[in-house]
This record gives C-alpha cells, structure tokens and sequence, in this order.
C-alpha cells in the first residue's frame, strides 16, 4: 500500500464564513485503507470541512472556499452531493437523514431500491418497476452483517433507540458498491461506549476491504483505538498531523486546546446533607425500544445528584424517558408525594421536572430561531417567564432583555461558541448546538433535572464545563439531579450515589467512591444472577 | 397494553367513522325509507361517485394532503362529454371518447396544478383550492364564449340560441348510464351496475399495484419527508407533480362515470362540488390529511351517501320540513371538512409544541403543514 499514492488529498483549504474564519490553510492526505481520526474543540471547523469534501450547497451559498480537493491525484469540485456520492464518497453526517416512517431496510436503501421491471417500464421508464422487497431485505440485511451489529430490518426508524438509528445510517453507505472514502461526522456521540466498541470493530473491517476512513470524535481513546493517524484542528488550523503510534489520550487533548485538561473529583472531601425525599419510583417499567425498564425501584433526596450506569441496552436510558412521558410506561412515580401522570410530558414539565434527552442532534432546537428565542422558550411556555404584561395586563409581550441577558449568562457558564446572541442556531456547530439544549433546561431551573448522556459529542475542555455547572447548579440552587451516562468516571465525579442498571433493573447503588471493580461486577450481573435467573433471555 | 387500552384506541382512531355510523343508523327509521331502497341507492351511489374519491390517493400518499385541484380533471371530462355529445357519438364509444379528450387536457391541467403546488409547499390544500377558482373562470370562458365561435361545435341541441356559448343544461341521453347498463345484473333483487363496479376494481388493483412500485415507494418517501427524500436523490418536485397529474387525469375519468350515471349535466356549476363531496366522503371514511387506503374511500362513500339518502326523509318527517335534512346535509359535509382538517391542525401543532419542549425531534415540516390546514379549515367552512 505504502507505493500507493493518495486516493484524497486536500491542499491549502480555507473557509471563511462571512468574514468569520473557520479553517485555515488545511492540509492532510488519505490512502485507500487508511483511517483518519479528525479532532478538534467544539467549532474548531472539522464539520465544516467535510462539508467541503461532501459538496454540501451550503459551502457554495456562503461563497465557497479556497484550495484544492483533489482524488486520485485529480482535482474535483463538487456541486452537490450526488457528484461527491459518483466519486465514491459517503457521509454519516452529525444529524440524521432518515425518514421516521420507513424501515431499516427501507432507509438502508433508500432511492436504491432493487426493482423488478414491468411492462410498463418501456412507456414510462425505470420508476414503474416494481419493488423487490425480498432483495431490499437481503441487501440491507448484508449491509448491516458487514457492519457487525444487529439491527432489526423491519422495524420502523421512529420505534428506534438513537444507537440503532447510527446503525441504520452507516449501513445506508456502507450498501452503496461505489463507496471508497466514508466521512464519519461524531458517529460515535449518541452511541453507548459498547455500541461504539462494535462500531469500531466495523470500520476496521471496512478499512482492511480497502474503503478509507475519515472519523471525527470527541472519545480520544477511540480515536487512537481505530485510527491510523491523526489530524488535530484547532480553531481552524491543523496544528498537528502524525500518525497514531505511541500517542496519549492526555497528547491530544493538549494538542486540541493548547493546555492541559485533568478531571478530578470537584468535591474531595465536603460533608453532603440532603433535604427530604424529592422524587420516589416504584415498580417501573417503560416500554423503550431496545432499552426496555422492567422493575426499577428508588428513591431521591432533595440536593442529591443520583447517577444510573450500566451497559447499553440494559435500561438505564429508559428510565428518564419513562418518567418524562416519551414511552409507554408504567408504575408508582411520585414528585414531592404528588403522583406523576406517565404519559403527558407537558405535565411533567408543569411540576418542575426538566430533562436533556440522550437523543439531541440537532433535535429540540429551532434551527432557524435565535439563541436567546431557543434558550428562553421552554422557560415562557411552561413558566410564563420572560413575558411582560403590557396595556394592564392585556397583552404579553417577550421581555426581549431579558431573554439576552439570561442567554448572554449561558454563552458565559457553557463557553458557547457564537458570534452573538441573535446567531441562527443551524449556524452553531453540533457540539455548542448540544450546549444549548443544556441551557435550555438549566433555564427552567427545574427542582428536579434528568439528563441523559450530557456529554456527548461534547469537547473535552467543555466537558469539564458542563459538569461544572451541573454541580454548580445542584450547590447553588439545591436543583436535585438524576445523570443517566454510560461514562462511569463522569458519573463518579459528581454523583453522590451512583445506581447500576442491568437487565432492566437496579442491580445495586453504590457510593462514587466505591472500587471500581466493584461497578464493574454489578454491570456484568454478576451479583443478580442468583435472584433473577429465571427472568433473563 | 391491556384490552381496554386498544379498544379506547380503537374508538380514538376510528371516532369519525363511528359517529357517522351511528347518525346514520340513527336517521334511518325516522327517515320510513325501506331497506329495500336504502341498499339500492348505496349500490348506485358507490358505482357513481367511488372513482372520484379514489382519485384523492396518490395525492396523500405523497404528503400534499386532500387534492381540491381534482377539480380540474373533473372539467377536463366535462369538456370530452361537451365533445362526445356534439359530434352524437353515443354509448360507451362516447364515454371513451369524452375520455380519451379529458386525458391530454388533464394531464396539463395537473401539470399546471402540480407546478404551482410546489411553489406552495406546506400549503397545498388552500392553494389547490384558490386554483380551482381561477381555472373554472378560464373553463367558464372557454366554455360560454370560444365553444361555437373559435372551435367549432354545430350540434344545435348543445349550443346557445345566439351561436355560440354551450346551453346551461346538457342532456347526455346518449351516453347515459351506458356504461352502468353495459353489464347490469339483478341479484336478489337489487340492479348492480357490475361493468362501473369492474373499473373501480381494476382502479384499485391499479392503486395497490401502483404502491408496490419504485414511484409509489418515492411517493411515499416524498410524503413523509420531502428534505430526507431529496438529499438520497429522489426527484421531489417531479415525483409531487407526478402524483397530482395521476389524481386529475383519474378525477376526469371519474366525473365522466359521475355524469353518465346522473344522465345530464350542469355545463357551469356541475364540478363545483366534487372535489368537496369526495374530500367530505374520504374524511368520513376515517382517512386524514397525512394518511388514507381504499377502505377509507369505500366505507365513507357508503357512509356520506346512506347519510344524505335518508336525512331529507327524516328531516321531513321529524320537523315537516326537508329542507332542515338539506340544510343538515350541507352542514354535515362542511362540518366534517373542517373538523378534520382543524383537528389534524391541532395534532400538528401539539406535535410541534413536544419537539419543542426539548424532549423529542420533531419535523418542522408537519407545524407547516398545520397552519395549511387551519387555513383550508377557514377557506372550507365559509
Ligand atoms: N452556516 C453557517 N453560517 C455561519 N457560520 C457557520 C455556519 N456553519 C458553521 N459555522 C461556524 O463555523 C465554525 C466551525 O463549525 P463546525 O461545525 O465545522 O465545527 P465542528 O468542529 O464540527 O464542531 P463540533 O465538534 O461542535 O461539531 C463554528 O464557529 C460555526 O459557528
Ligand atoms: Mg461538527
């Protein structure tokens, strides 16, 4: 392979938007087979350049960009996607592009469907053949199989957990036979760290059949598990290129963010005291798609940060979905002693719950409102807040200032990337897209918030960050917190009690401070063996 | 979950279909009419007017809610029958004949109708109704002034005593019901119009088959998500324009079957309300703006018109006057438009309101295509 020479290569590629410059003189080359672990902060433009690379219209409408793309040593220039997709590129993008009503195995081969020709085709051409589903379902069925996971192909996208959703979107370019370079834009950020692991096996399946890589990710240590070689962006210039041999989780971070990040326990040592009981469940159970809840019995106190682990697919992320009314859901759940209605997310809204769902790329948002519009939006429909009587009490109108002030303060705490307040947010990158929706629900300063994965497809600088505030949030105004994340050591930095879920239930809770081997016993089922052998399977 | 919570989701999804099925029943004894009759004017009915709701398909399928344009084709195959009558070209000849006219001009007419629906995208329904109004000048002026002095129609029974323009009224004696007594059966006791009954079936064979294929596949993709289905390469506006032109051309063959049965024809007024009397019987079948299948088409053809048999009757009876049951049947049609297409309004919007708490993605297109209803909603019910 090393005689080879580059399958791409970009050359000196700039990108400004409006005067606002995102990339700068960027430069790296790819070979067949090779995979390209491509970092950056939140915004430091990486999305942005595979835009470039996948002929995105975008690109052009905000006048294009400078340098060259070049495959095969030729250059190319594409106009829209469909060119990049003849030239053999494909692209798992940071939001999905599946239709909800559809199949895996529809979606998967979506407008290339195997057809069987009629008649009719003579007259009217190629679209009045019919639909051969038993071959869509083998195909996309072989797509799935090469990828290593399992996937149900006749299920809908809309009864899917997000995991299954990245499945079903990679398999889509991984079924189209042109497929040489596959741009992977943080397909890793809704996914479990064990789905990640399967995906990683996947693409280094992939890569060894000769397709070359190109893998954003904030996970460093999946980056230099699966990767080749690296390209670190920092705020638009590639400020390192090298391959991956003998490189530290802790040498790129530095590299990405030009100082030296360690997360360590915020609260070594304070005494925690906790008011009466905040939230208590009892016999739960949610109907989730590939997170199914059985029984989950537990208990909250006000002030407390409540953390659930556990591997995926064993519940944990059912349980905030449940409560919060998304899925099906059944049992005992009292807030404040007053039952919560299952099935009706506004009510729970209503009695100060809030909830970050796990499930956030680019969801949630109004994309072509503004920050302050996003940020302040839940907080006046459920809360009447940030409206201002007018013509005695007549009429409201939105207290425009303070909306800014209170989005300004976000920007601050959350270290947003924007360039003002009133920026579109399609206009933010997928990470500080993410930390709005964060700000969103701190704005409605719930008594009790459940956040689901919150920090995925986030920075590592801004990971600290997030954290920082939750805990700040939990001192200062005593908001009780229940983390659902499958990253134990984020849990074990802030939670004051951490549960582990398996099979759908508790297997025990534990102290933050507990041996590590300890966790891992409780996720393994090692401990419930005994008391539920009959039920697993 | 359990029993009871599908039986209530059973009644939730099927709430419209269930009242009218209890009006109905409910209207039938006041009414005196013998089973006897009721049975036979349903037969007729669906053999009169079941093509044209099925016309209203495709159009849904492909996410661009109730086509009012239908319209249309109907004034397409008034043309052809306008023709067919002129040149005394009788029995079902005619009937293919008028056909045969009313396709290329339907076909333009939906090019046209689709062309500009995609400039209106999330309002379909208002436009294709406003556009409905602006063709039927340019059909009334074709009719009452070029008919006679530019083209050349002679049949003196057709024509307006001062030479050119076409009579209010047209009677179609030679092609009436011919296509119902091409193949009419009498099976305990009821006359069944078989050869009508024959080409809604092979219609519908057509319409499942046509869902099976890669354009019915493309439809679909284009009705759930137009954004998605562009971006994998699916011609958006095309598949869009493809599917209203099917729908007209099958609206054009419908109004002929509608008119042969009727044996005579309102020159300037009688597509003024088809469109509104399919959409009304689709609705009552239990289709929605998002989603309809052809048992909804069947069921509320059946439904709508048992419905309007019996109310004059019982209106008459019950108040001593028919016209409360005319009235009542007026409201009815209009009610049920506007309920529907308010409540799909409402789920639209209630759809959006969830995304936007922050819990779940949502799709902007569906809170567009809210709006579009409550404003057909307020078109529908003045
Ligand atoms: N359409 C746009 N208009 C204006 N600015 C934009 C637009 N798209 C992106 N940007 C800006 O370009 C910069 C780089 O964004 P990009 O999405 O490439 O970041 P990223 O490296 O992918 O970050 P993340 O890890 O958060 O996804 C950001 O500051 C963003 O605000
Ligand atoms: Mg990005």
């Amino acid at each position: 392979m090393a005689q080879q020479g580059p399958l791409l290569s970009v050359e000196h590629v700039s990108k400004e938007f409006y005067g606002n410059i995102v990339l700068h003189d960027v430069c790296f080359d790819l070979k067949a087979g090779e995979i390209l672990g491509l970092v950056g902060e939140n915004g430091a433009g990486k999305t942005t350049l595979m835009r470039i690379l996948f002929g995105m219209p975008v690109i052009a409408q905000t006048g294009g960009y400078k340098g060259r793309v070049c495959i095969d040593g030729n250059e190319v220039n594409f106009s829209n996607p469909f060119d990049a997709l003849d030239a053999g590129i494909g692209m798992v993008h940071q939001e999905f592009s599946l239709i909800p009503g559809f199949t895996t195995t529809e979606n998967i081969v979506l407008n290339r469907e195997s057809m069987k020709p009629t008649f009719l085709n003579e007259v009217f051409g190629d679209r009045m053949s019919v639909l051969d589903r038993p071959d869509m379902k083998k195909r996309a069925e072989s797509a799935i199989a090469k990828l290593g996971v399992r996937l149900d192909s006749d299920m809908l996208i809309s009864e899917m957990p997000v995991g299954h959703k990245q499945f079903t979107e990679i398999a889509r370019e991984i079924n189209r036979e042109k497929t040489r370079i596959l741009v992977l834009d943080e397909p890793t950020a809704v996914l479990t760290e064990t789905e990640a692991e399967v995906l990683l096996v996947a693409l280094r399946n992939l890569a060894k059949q000769g397709i070359a890589i190109i893998f954003i990710s904030h996970r460093l240590h999946e980056v230099i598990q699966v990767a080749d070689r690296i390209v670190v962006l920092r705020d638009g210039l590639a400020v390192k290129d090298t391959a991956v041999a003998g490189v530290s989780v802790r040498d790129i971070a530095s590299w990405m963010v030009g100082r030296s990040i360690a997360a360590e326990r915020l609260d070594a040592g304070e005494k925690r005291e906790f008011g009466p009981e905040i939230l208590s469940v009892e016999h739960l159970w949610v109907d989730m798609p590939g997170e199914t809840v059985r029984d989950i019995n537990f208990a909250v106190k006000k002030g407390e940060i409540f953390g659930f682990g556990g591997l995926a697919g064993q519940g944990k992320l059912g349980i905030p979905n449940g409560i919060m009314g998304l899925f099906p859901a059944g049992g005992a759940v009292k807030l404040h002693g007053k039952p919560v209605e299952l099935d009706e997310p506004r009510k729970a809204l209503e009695m100060g719950m809030a909830f970050v769902s796990e499930d956030r790329r680019g969801v949630g948002l109004l994309l072509d409102e503004s920050l302050e519009w996003n940020i302040a939006f839940t907080a006046m429909q459920i809360h009447g807040q940030y409206l201002k009587p007018v013509l005695g009490k007549l009429l409201k109108i939105r207290d425009e200032a303070g909306m800014r002030k209170l989005t300004l303060e976000y920007i601050g705490i959350l270290d947003i990337k924007c360039t003002s307040p009133s920026q579109k947010a399609k206009e933010l990158s997928g990470g500080n897209q993410q930390k709005i929706c964060l700000a969103k629900a701190f704005a409605l300063k719930p008594d009790l918030l459940f956040v689901s994965e919150p920090t995925r497809g986030i920075d590592v600088g801004a990971k600290k960050l997030v954290l920082d505030t939750l805990h700040k949030y939990n001192r200062e105004y005593g908001m009780t917190i229940v983390m659902v994340s499958s990253e134990l050591e984020e849990l074990r930095s802030i939670c004051d009690r951490i549960a582990i879920v398996d099979e759908g239930r508790i297997a025990g809770i534990l102290a933050p401070t507990a041996d590590i081997a300890e966790f891992g016993l409780l996720m393994s089922g090692e401990k419930t063996e005994a008391v539920q052998g009959a039920n697993r399977g | 979950m359990s029993g009871k919570k599908s039986l209530g989701r059973f009644f939730t999804e099927n709430a419209v279909v269930i009242i009218f099925l209890a009006l109905t029943i409910a209207a039938i004894p006041p009414s005196g009419l013998s089973f006897q009759y009721i049975i036979q004017e349903m037969i007729t009915r669906l053999g009169r007017n079941t093509f044209l709701v099925l016309a209203l398909l495709l159009p849904i399928f492909a996410g661009m809610g109730l086509n009012f344009g239908m319209t249309l084709g109907a004034m397409s195959g008034q043309i052809g029958l306008i023709l067919a009558i002129n040149w005394n070209i009788g029995g079902v000849e005619g009937l293919l004949f008028a056909a045969l006219v009313g396709t290329p001009i339907s076909v333009l007419m939906g090019y046209i109708c689709g062309a500009v629906l995609n400039k209106a995208k999330g309002r379909e329904m208002v436009t294709g109704y406003i556009l409905a109004f602006f063709i039927n000048g340019v059909y009334q002026f074709v009719v009452l002034y070029m008919m006679g002095s530019i083209f050349p129609i002679k049949n003196p029974a057709i024509v307006l005593s001062r030479g050119y323009g076409i009579r209010n009224t047209l009677n179609l004696e030679n092609v009436r019901q011919s296509l119902d007594d091409l193949l009419m059966l009498k099976v305990g006791g009821f006359l069944i119009p078989v050869a009508t009954f024959l080409i809604i079936g092979l219609l519908c064979v057509f319409v499942v088959w046509f869902k099976k294929t890669k354009l019915g596949q493309d439809m679909r993709a284009v009705g759930h998500d137009m954004t998605v289905a562009e971006a994998a390469g699916v011609p958006v506006d095309r598949t869009r324009i493809i599917a209203i032109i099917i729908s007209t051309v099958l609206a054009s063959f419908g109004q002929i079957i509608f008119l042969q049965n009727m044996g005579n024809m309102a020159t300037y007024n009688a597509h003024d309300q088809t469109s509104f009397f399919a959409v009304a019987a689709i609705l009552v079948g239990g289709a929605s703006v998002k989603k309809a299948s052809i048992p909804n088409v069947i069921i509320g053809v059946i439904l709508l018109h048992v419905l309007y048999v019996v109310t004059p009757r019982a209106g008459q009876n019950l108040f001593g006057s028919a016209m409360i049951g005319e009235y009542f049947r007026q409201f009815i049609g209009y009610g049920v438009i506007a309920l529907t297409l308010v409540l799909y309004a409402w789920k639209a919007r209630q759809g959006a309101a969830r995304a936007r708490e922050g819990l779940r993605g949502g799709n902007s297109a569906t809170a567009a295509a809210g709006t579009a209803a409550a404003d057909t909603a307020k078109g529908g019910a003045k």
